[in-house]
């Protein structure tokens, strides 16, 4: 049976009644957890492993899709409208979004997220069934120098997402740095920064210090406004839906964010949030509208989320053609797909083409799913906004305490939430911006052992940094996103840019 | 209201005391990883031959286990239903991270599974044997790259164990360690590194499949349908394996330890358990009370004289 044969008797398996059913519980079920801040896709799918076993093999897989699409979503549901990203990758998505459902485009802000991932399911989806060889041959190219250049060209791009002081900015991004170097040092297994204090051996969680950052601190600059602040936010202005305009700005960042997204999550250590933050930077690039940026860009929350869903379906591309879990969700796909006594690896595709098939199919079915399930819904979400301020910001509080402990069973981990919060509250007052530290968190200790482990390999000789041909071409690529901004200022052109740069938040 | 629901159930199942006849298991690692798994098939092979009613898995995440069994030692004492899952990884784990508390604080019951570790290259590496890779490490031990899992895991200490049997210095040996044996996996077959080293599972697919040539592995016979040596065939005296147990809360009284060990005992013959070991792959190394005790004793001073070698433990 040739490739299309083969997706076209999984869909058909997927689209049973009874497999449809399963791929709604799975995405209601995931989409439920996934707005848990702190609580991921991959716990949600280990809790409910167990129920799945009860189910044939295409019935357990259809709602794994469901849980793992589901999971994404609903991060960016509380991402966009109560500023509590759940998972590291909605981090970007509340930069923008949180912005648009203050202003009262909540709905459109939803949608294009729902509909974004959709298109970059979809597509991904199609890419993994056809191109998922090519792609992991390409990925595997990729050693430590490759992914150091990768790390230096996230941070040069994520920089211009600093706001308006670039010196705030980078105070900012090192305060991340800093926390990134607690705990054990992965190369060499020795403790850094623990201060004897066992629940820092693994370093500070990223959702710990977002949630902290994020829906902490914003509770406490809320609460310290008292009653000057503004006194209710504006639910809906204009439509729930997208109009025509915001269709027209979104489906170029769909495509690109799709286009950024799917390679990244298919290499072994890319990581979903790196290209939410190349989305997001270029679309911050590209835009016709920059002074909207940071004041609720539906572009910035359109390409992050395409690239997000995206790059989770990249992630199944080593997960089924070199049985290589990425994610800790793959890796509990796979436990799943053991049960079964399937080992997914290089010869999944040849010995097992069925069982791959269903689950491409499965995934198409839950993305189609969950977008039945979430754009009805989105009338209902932008209400949660109405609800009167010190009641919000409550449910905010017991939400972001409920995932941190629901995660991580811990009282230091509560602990550090709140210092957080605290500290979070004290950048918002004095007008430091709060991604920069959470992104320091994500990308320091990448880049560390990235460059540690390219230097040891070549016994400290530094010149293979530069002479790998793909290391060379991002490192240019990174010079020039740093050196031509600044060119351009030289030639007078600066205003536009401190224009663009003054508007930032 | 739903996810309202879901979170409080979650929050009551972890506050919640369990019943007298029902298990607690900790994994002290995130899901998904091997003693996660562990940890859960235990829960549904417990459940599915009747030895406990109710099981319930908690994950406790965090430097090679330790941080869950410091938890489990000071919050569980003399609790009769809590287990934990452990292993060889957590051993090593306890000494580079100086941890306060060691295996000594809980009361180990049984070795339950073990696998080998496999020693691979690439298939277009010209190192076709372990008397090639000897030979260029006594050559060059820096220009060897091994690729494998966390810095003083069990895959590090095989590389030491390696190198000293080979008579090259273990504090001179080039180990690359990445976050897992996947992400090892990826480097070795895109030839960043020299050589590979981690659990035979990791690799079996790609051994199979031809991408990978296992060159040894290291446990003291053969894994059936492979045609490569034991370490100690290929002339190093070398046997490593990554075991993995389960172990009781401390302060027990002997009447409760037995009738855990019976328990588990139960479960180990079962044979809903012998089918889980099975579709995972996992070797069974069953081996209870003073023996394992023993045993236990022996790996705990054997990895601390390697880990010194290499240099993690002063």
């Amino acid at each position: 049976m040739s490739t299309f044969e083969f997706l076209m008797q999984g869909l058909l398996v997927a689209a049973q009644p009874m497999n449809l059913f399963y791929a709604l519980i799975g995405v209601t079920l995931g989409t439920a957890v996934g707005v848990l801040p702190g609580i991921g896709p991959a716990l949600t799918v280990a809790l409910l492993l167990p129920v799945t076993y009860q189910l044939d093999p295409a019935g357990s897989l259809i709602m794994f899709a469901g849980i793992y699409y589901g999971g994404m979503y609903g991060g960016s549901t509380t991402s966009i409208l109560l500023n509590t990203p759940g998972e590291s990758a909605s981090i970007v998505t509340a930069l923008e979004g949180n912005k648009m459902a203050r202003a009262g485009r909540g709905g459109p802000a939803l949608a294009t997220a729902a509909i974004g991932s959709f298109v970059a399911g979809l597509i991904a989806t199609i890419g993994l069934a056809f191109i998922a060889p090519f792609i992991v041959k390409l990925a595997l190219v990729f050693g430590p120098r490759e992914y150091f250049a990768l790390m230096v060209l996230a941070f040069v791009t994520v920089s211009s997402a600093f706001g308006d002081s670039t010196l705030r900015g980078l105070t900012a991004l090192f305060i991340g740095l800093a926390l990134s170097t607690i705990g054990i040092d992965q190369l060499t297994g020795q403790t850094r920064l623990a201060f004897g204090v066992p629940d820092l051996l693994d370093g500070i969680e990223v959702t710990t210090l977002a949630v902290a950052m994020f829906a902490i601190g914003e509770t406490l600059f809320i609460a310290a406004q008292g009653n000057k602040g503004p006194d209710k936010v504006e639910a809906v202005k204009g439509s729930v839906w997208m109009s025509a305009t915001d269709w027209a700005r979104s489906w170029k960042p769909w495509l690109r964010g799709t286009l950024i997204g799917f390679p990244i999550g298919a290499m072994p250590a890319g990581g979903a949030e790196i290209g939410t933050f190349l989305s997001y930077a270029t679309e911050k690039r590209l835009t016709k509208h920059p002074e909207e940026f940071g004041h609720g860009a539906i572009e910035g929350v359109a390409g992050p989320e395409a690239a997000n869903n995206a790059s989770a379906a990249g992630t199944l591309v080593p997960l089924l053609t070199l049985g290589l879990p990425t994610t800790a969700t793959a890796a509990i796909m796979l436990a799943g797909f053991q049960q079964f006594g399937l080992q997914p690896g290089p010869l999944l595709f040849a010995t097992n083409p069925q069982l791959v098939w269903g689950l491409i199919a499965s995934l198409l079915i839950a993305n189609f799913m969950l977008l039945v399930l979430n754009l009805p819904l989105i009338g209902l979400w932008v209400r949660l906004l109405t609800i009167p301020k010190p009641w919000l910001y409550a449910g905010i509080l017991l939400f972001a305490t409920l995932g941190t402990i629901g995660a991580n069973p811990s009282v230091f981990e509560l602990g550090m939430l709140l210092a957080f919060g605290v500290l979070g509250y004290i950048m918002r007052v004095f007008g430091y911006p709060i991604a920069p530290v959470v992104v320091g968190l994500i990308l320091g200790p990448m880049a560390e052992q990235q460059l540690r482990r390219a230097l040891a390999i070549s016994q400290g000789d530094f010149s293979v940094l530069f002479t790998s041909p793909i290391a060379a071409v991002l490192l240019t690529i990174a010079a020039l996103a740093l050196i031509v901004p600044l060119i351009l200022r030289a030639r007078g052109r600066g205003e536009v840019l401190s224009q663009m740069a003054a508007n930032e938040d | 209201m739903k996810h309202f629901i879901f979170a409080s159930l979650i929050a009551c199942a972890m506050a919640l005391p369990a019943h007298a006849t029902d298990y607690t298991i900790m994994a002290p690692a995130a899901p998904g990883g091997g003693w996660d798994q562990t940890a859960r098939s235990l829960q549904t092979a417990l459940q599915q031959e009747g030895v406990s009613k109710s099981v319930q898995v908690i994950n406790v995440p965090g430097a090679g286990g330790t941080i869950g069994l410091a938890q489990f030692a000071s919050q569980q004492k003399g609790k009769a239903n809590a287990l934990i899952v452990g292993g060889y990884v957590m051993v090593g784990a306890i000494l580079t991270n100086k941890s306060p508390v060691s295996l000594k604080d809980v009361t180990p019951i049984a070795r339950l599974t073990g696998e080998n570790e496999a020693l691979v290259v690439p298939a277009s590496s010209p190192l076709k044997s372990v008397a090639d890779l000897v030979a260029e490490l006594k050559k060059n031990p820096g220009a060897v790259s091994w690729g494998g899992g966390s810095a003083g895991g069990v895959d590090h200490i095989t590389a030491g164990l390696i190198a000293k049997a080979a008579g090259v210095d273990p504090t001179k040996i080039n180990y690359i360690a990445f976050s897992g044996g996947g992400e090892a996996l990826a480097a070795i077959l895109g030839s960043q590194v020299t050589v590979g080293i981690s659990g035979f599972g990791e690799f079996e697919a790609q051994i199979k499949a031809g991408t990978l040539r296992l060159l040894a592995t290291s446990g003291d016979a053969r894994i059936p349908g492979t045609d490569a040596p034991t370490l100690k065939e290929a002339g190093l005296d070398v046997s490593v394996q990554n075991w993995r147990m389960i172990a009781a809360a401390p302060g027990l009284t002997d009447a409760q330890k037995a009738a855990v060990t019976a328990d588990i005992q139960k479960l180990a013959t079962s044979k809903t358990w012998q089918e889980t070991l099975k579709t995972k792959g996992w070797q069974d190394t069953y081996l209870s009370g003073p023996a394992f005790e023993a045993q236990l004793a022996k790996d705990i001073s054997a990895t601390e004289a390697i880990l010194k070698d290499i240099g993690l433990v002063k």
